[in-house]
């Protein structure tokens, strides 16, 4: 049975939340660059720096595709990969990473290796609308959505207008 | 995807997943660490029996920017050339437990044959007058870079001619089988001399006067005339090759809008394109070239990179 986490109105309002506080940490947004993970983490960017926009400060937005870099690339089926599009070079820059949900922390270590690639920017932050916990790495985020104690066993469901037609975020058990 | 020996086996799923990877693997040229770690660990063999420059240092290039470990191997001073049959060539390659084999042979369908000897993955990098897939990959993808660059919209719809020596050609077979999955027609031009026994059972056009298409097509795709490879004569003379099938100054300005000039290289200057023609700003000559790396890093990765055991 899927239990509702995250309403439409609840992430608007925990996106708006979460801009301020990027805005707060980093006392503006002087050389703040968001990168939104793909997929969900792209649209998710997007609307954190529409949130900034409406308050004046203007946050360059970016997608980061990680595929390359997964470490269970050889456990799956090949995947087509994705677009990594830059707002401009990253050098010197405070990157904030947006993903919609931290789990186990290796799709943030396969994002930090893709960076590192891009060029060198002064610091790295982590952004993630769902922390649900069972990290496998020393990975935390900076800025957290909510965060909502899961099993192993359970499914998060992050719904995004832009991808899914509604807002909404759902905890479901598996089948099995 | 095991293996990659024909156009013909591709789905047109399986073929805008390469393309679409070959366009982020375009970027990663253009970076200042030009690397990618998705093929750490494997080993990727370039196994020659034929001279080749261009294909082999692109593949090359491409296993060695996706971080597999490349390896070289020409039929030239190797034990081919001590009389070792390909089979013993390939499978004690295989033995030594590569993971994929990137063949170049005379023989039309070798490639396919190898395949069932062994282990390794196998890259047609061209067989005899068959096949060349990755060459049809990546001249798609030049001519769907330059209509996006140039808003035209996508293959679908467009008529690409395919133009001069295409009895030798190993690219035309690939290109036809691409072009028609993709949506866009062929039209093969060429004296009755150069086109291969058969074309007729294509599914393409076919004329022998070119000026009878030039104002209706979007690609002019000039093809290399391969005189080492022509034993008589396949034409009357130079001159007269030129007057109907060159790509002279007077056919390039016949291109309608948005047409573009391509070349699978190396070109003959002023036989089957006119320098004016290859340097001009339709030809996209050299866009085939960085094309070239970026669609054999995507083929490299659907063959490699996944799950083995779906292989």
């Amino acid at each position: 049975m899927d239990r509702t986490i995250l309403t439409a109105d609840d992430m608007a309002w925990a996106l708006t939340r979460m801009t301020h506080e990027i805005l707060e940490r980093n006392r503006g947004a002087t050389d703040v660059v968001l990168l939104g993970i793909l997929t969900r983490g792209a649209p998710l960017a997007t609307r954190l720096s529409a949130v900034a926009e409406a308050q004046g400060h203007t946050l360059p937005v970016g997608q980061l595709d990680i595929t390359m870099y997964r470490d269970d690339l050889r456990a799956n089926p090949t995947r087509t990969v994705g677009r990594t599009i830059l707002p401009g070079p990253i050098d010197d820059k405070v990157v904030v990473l947006v993903d919609d949900v931290l789990f186990s922390g290796r799709t943030i270590q396969a994002a930090l290796h893709a960076l590192a690639d891009l060029g060198r920017p002064r610091s790295i932050q982590l952004v993630t609308l769902i922390d649900r916990g069972h990290r496998e790495l020393p990975i935390q985020a900076d800025i957290v959505g909510k965060v909502l104690p899961t099993s192993r066993d359970e499914r998060v469901r992050v719904r995004l207008a832009e991808s899914d037609g509604e807002d909404l975020v759902t905890i479901e058990r598996s089948a099995s | 995807m095991k293996h990659l020996l024909s156009i013909a086996d591709l789905s047109r799923a399986e073929i805008d997943s390469i393309l679409t990877t070959a366009e982020e693997m375009h970027d990663v040229q253009n970076r200042q660490v030009k690397k990618l770690p998705a093929l750490r660990g494997r080993t990727v063999v370039n196994l020659f029996f034929e001279d080749s420059t261009r294909t082999r240092s692109s593949f090359e290039l491409a296993a060695k920017w996706l971080s597999a470990d490349a390896v070289n191997v020409s039929a030239k001073g190797s034990s081919v050339s001590k009389g070792e049959s390909m089979r013993d060539t390939l499978m004690t390659l295989d033995a030594m437990g590569v993971d994929a084999i990137v063949m170049r042979h005379a023989g039309s369908g070798s490639v396919a044959q190898a395949a069932g000897w062994v282990r390794a993955s196998m890259i047609n990098a061209g067989d005899g007058m068959h096949e060349h897939p990755t060459q049809a990959l990546l001249d798609a993808h030049a001519m769907r870079r330059h209509l996006a660059r140039n808003d035209l919209g996508d293959l679908e719809g467009k008529r690409v001619a395919i133009v001069g020596d295409l009895l030798h050609s190993r690219v035309v077979r690939s290109n036809v089988l691409l072009l028609n999955k993709l949506g866009a027609s062929v039209v093969l031009v060429a004296p009755p001399t150069l086109m291969p026994p058969g074309a007729e059972a294509w599914d393409a056009d076919s004329t022998a006067v070119f000026d009878d298409v030039l104002d209706d097509i979007d690609v002019a795709m000039m093809l290399r005339v391969q005189r080492e490879r022509m034993s008589g004569g396949f034409f009357p003379s130079e001159r007269e090759y030129v007057d109907a099938y060159g790509l002279t100054p007077r056919r390039l300005a016949r291109l309608r809008d948005g047409a573009c000039v391509m070349h699978p290289g190396p070109m003959n200057r002023g036989l089957e394109i006119s320098s004016l023609a290859a340097d001009s700003p339709r030809s996209i000559v050299l866009d085939q070239v960085s094309s070239g790396v970026a669609v054999r890093m995507s083929v490299l990765y659907h063959v490699l990179a996944g799950d083995s055991s779906t292989h």
